[in-house]
């Protein structure tokens, strides 16, 4: 809630605010879980995480397969209570019973395969649940030329190019898919925005788009939560980063205090998988002349 | 094609493509194309078939099966089939009859009653469908069965035949027959008024598909039940709301041809349940829902009014109809399948 009201006019890779370090002790996170835990019948699928979310930062939620990442996130959206320890909204706890209490307190979750109906218009597909209508008794309608113009509008102010809002969401990249489901969820009031590891299916263009997007968003004031499993995603666009691993919290670290190398080497296996592909691929255009 | 930094150059060309793909992408637009290549073909042949004698007699059979095919075209956009739909207008029907034939029913209330038996199975169908999430495919046919099975029992049980009638004698007869069942004149010819609540049922399903929310969310609910129910449309209610839609329209048609005949046979609407879903799909409902027109189930039961009509009045065997049928139903569902690849296609 501290002053991320005006974003930095151009520069929008620069954290905003004070970010992981001292000076935002002060306010109210939006969303805190202080040593939650969750169990499926035998297993265990996450203990004692804590973790801040605070309106204006962007917190990466990091770990490969089978981290946790997942049930954090249907904590935090409201899909299932935390068996043990505490999650607080505004510093109040919270008791969710489905998704739709976490949306009615600004909580807006974006998952990956969930976001759109392909074979509906990009404007249809925006108001759905939501539309706007006008007309009383048996005339009400759908606002349509509203729609239409507000989604065009919406998607400019975030700087979305989306050609026509006419055509079926099907039609659109992957990128611009998670683009539209993110813009929606500002459009609706969220105040924080969950994304369910919306870059990992796409290229490397098409997750830059989407990264930029989550920048924008958090420029807005918005708390992010960004589940991803690939530190090159999250390092430039987070705050603060939550490692999770096999269930439990490997430690969460403020931009101050972590390089990237030393988040990449942080994750496990997997991300030196990354590593090594990463490094490979730089091999090939020619070093330096 | 997805470089968000696209020059103006490159934005012209796309515009063109998206035009042709917005055309492409109407789903009444085969059945529209295909409507005019049947009426070439018959209206070439037959002086009769361009009459205005001849048009007020194919539109007759188009008109019933319209109002149906509109239906169960928003039901399958919903995502959803009722294959008891055919024999809910016998069952209307014959309610209809016996209420006011033998009981002394004046028709009005008689036809309230069919209304009200109508709605209820259709709930059924439908709560079975949304609290069971079985395939209304099953649900739908066991409830076709079930009233197959009532038509004929109470029918025999009653009147020893497989028929009631005598329908003329009913209070109100004439008044309801003006307003469902009666003719108009129009250019020489009579035409059937049933093709004027053809056009009104198309016209409001239209304008509810494509104008309201409940018309969002019937798309979203057969596009994809779970995003829609994550995004908090009401799911269930809206396709239980499908389902007595569908028994409301064949209750009108069960009621138009009763009032017509003056009689039903306990058998009656049998096998059309599939002629619905066959004009729904050459519409260009996609099987697999979220997808659709209501004025393309129209156009399809034009087709079928035309191809009906069309045949006879060339004096070809009747048998023919069986074979365009089938082949009208191949072409159109292989055109659906190219437009919903090239709707859903992914651009990287």
């Amino acid at each position: 809630m501290t002053g991320t009201g005006e974003p930095p006019a151009g520069a929008d890779r620069t954290p905003s605010g004070a970010g992981a370090g001292p000076g935002a002790d002060g306010a109210v996170p939006l969303l805190e879980t202080r040593g939650c835990g969750k169990t499926f019948g035998g297993v265990i699928a996450l203990r004692d995480v804590s973790t801040r979310v605070r309106a204006g930062e962007v917190t990466c939620v990091l770990g490969d397969n089978g981290a946790g990442k997942s049930t954090l996130i249907k904590i935090l959206a409201g899909v299932h209570p935390p068996d043990s320890g505490e999650y607080l909204v505004d510093g109040a706890p919270a008791a969710f019973t489905s998704p739709r209490d976490a949306l009615d307190r600004g909580i807006a979750t974006v998952y990956q395969d969930l976001a759109m109906i392909p074979l509906m218009s990009v404007w249809r597909n925006f108001f759905l649940g939501s539309e706007p209508s006008r007309g009383w008794g048996p005339f009400r309608r759908f606002d349509v030329a509203e729609a239409r113009r507000t989604v065009r509008r919406e998607l400019r102010s975030m700087g979305i190019d989306i050609r026509d809002v006419d055509q079926p969401v099907g039609t659109l990249s992957g990128g611009e898919r998670q683009s539209v489901a993110i813009a929606r969820a500002v459009y609706f009031g969220a105040r924080v925005l969950i994304l369910d590891e919306p870059t990992s299916a796409l290229g490397v263009k098409q997750a830059g788009v989407v990264l930029r997007y989550i920048a924008q968003a958090r420029d807005r004031g918005l708390g992010v939560v960004f589940i991803t499993h690939n530190p090159h995603h999250a390092y430039p666009v987070g705050d603060r980063f939550l490692l999770l691993n096999r269930g439990g919290s490997m430690g969460e670290y403020g931009k101050a205090e972590v390089t990237r190398q030393e988040l990449i080497s942080l994750m496990a296996g997997g991300a030196e998988l990354e590593q090594l592909a990463h490094e490979l691929s730089r091999e090939e255009p020619p070093v330096k002349p | 094609m997805t470089v968000k930094t696209a020059g103006p150059g490159a934005d012209e060309r796309l515009a063109s493509t998206g035009l042709a793909r917005r055309l492409l992408i109407r789903p009444e637009l085969g059945a529209v194309v295909g409507a005019v290549v049947v009426f070439a073909f018959f209206a070439g042949q037959s002086e009769t078939f361009r009459s205005v004698d001849g048009v007020a007699n194919w539109l007759d059979p188009a008109s019933t099966l319209g109002i149906m095919a509109v239906a169960i075209a928003l039901l399958m956009i919903g995502g959803e089939f009722d294959l008891s739909a055919g024999v809910l207008t016998g069952t209307t029907g014959l309610i209809t009859v016996i209420l006011a034939t033998r009981y002394g029913f004046s028709i009005w209330t008689a036809m309230l009653v069919a209304l009200a038996v109508a709605l209820l199975v259709g709930f059924l169908n439908g709560l079975i469908v949304v609290r069971t999430t079985l395939p209304s495919f099953i649900v739908t046919l066991g409830t076709f069965l079930m009233l197959q099975g009532i038509n004929l029992g109470v029918t025999k049980a009653l009147t020893g035949t497989v028929q009631v009638s005598g329908l003329r004698r009913a209070e109100g007869y004439e008044q309801a027959r003006a307003v469902l069942a009666g003719t108009f004149s129009l250019g020489g010819a009579d035409f059937r008024v049933a093709i004027l609540w053809w056009l009104g049922v198309t016209a409001l399903a239209t304008w509810v598909l494509m104008r309201t929310r409940p018309g969002n969310w019937i798309f979203a609910v057969g596009g994809d039940d779970r995003a829609a129910r994550a995004v908090g449309v009401p799911a269930e209610r809206t396709k239980i709301a499908l389902f007595m839609t569908t028994a409301g329209a064949a209750w009108l048609v069960g009621s138009i041809l009763a009032l017509r005949f003056t009689s039903v046979q306990a058998n009656a609407g049998l096998g059309q349940e599939f002629v619905y879903i066959i004009a729904a799909v050459i519409g260009g409902c996609l099987l697999t829902g979220g997808y659709g027109s209501a004025i393309g189930a129209a156009v399809g039961a034009l087709i079928f009014g035309m191809a009906d009509k069309g045949i006879v009045f060339l004096g070809w065997d009747a048998d023919w109809f069986r074979f365009f049928l089938g082949a009208m139903l191949l072409l159109a569902t292989l055109a659906n399948r190219l437009v919903r690849r090239y709707a859903e296609e992914v651009r990287h």
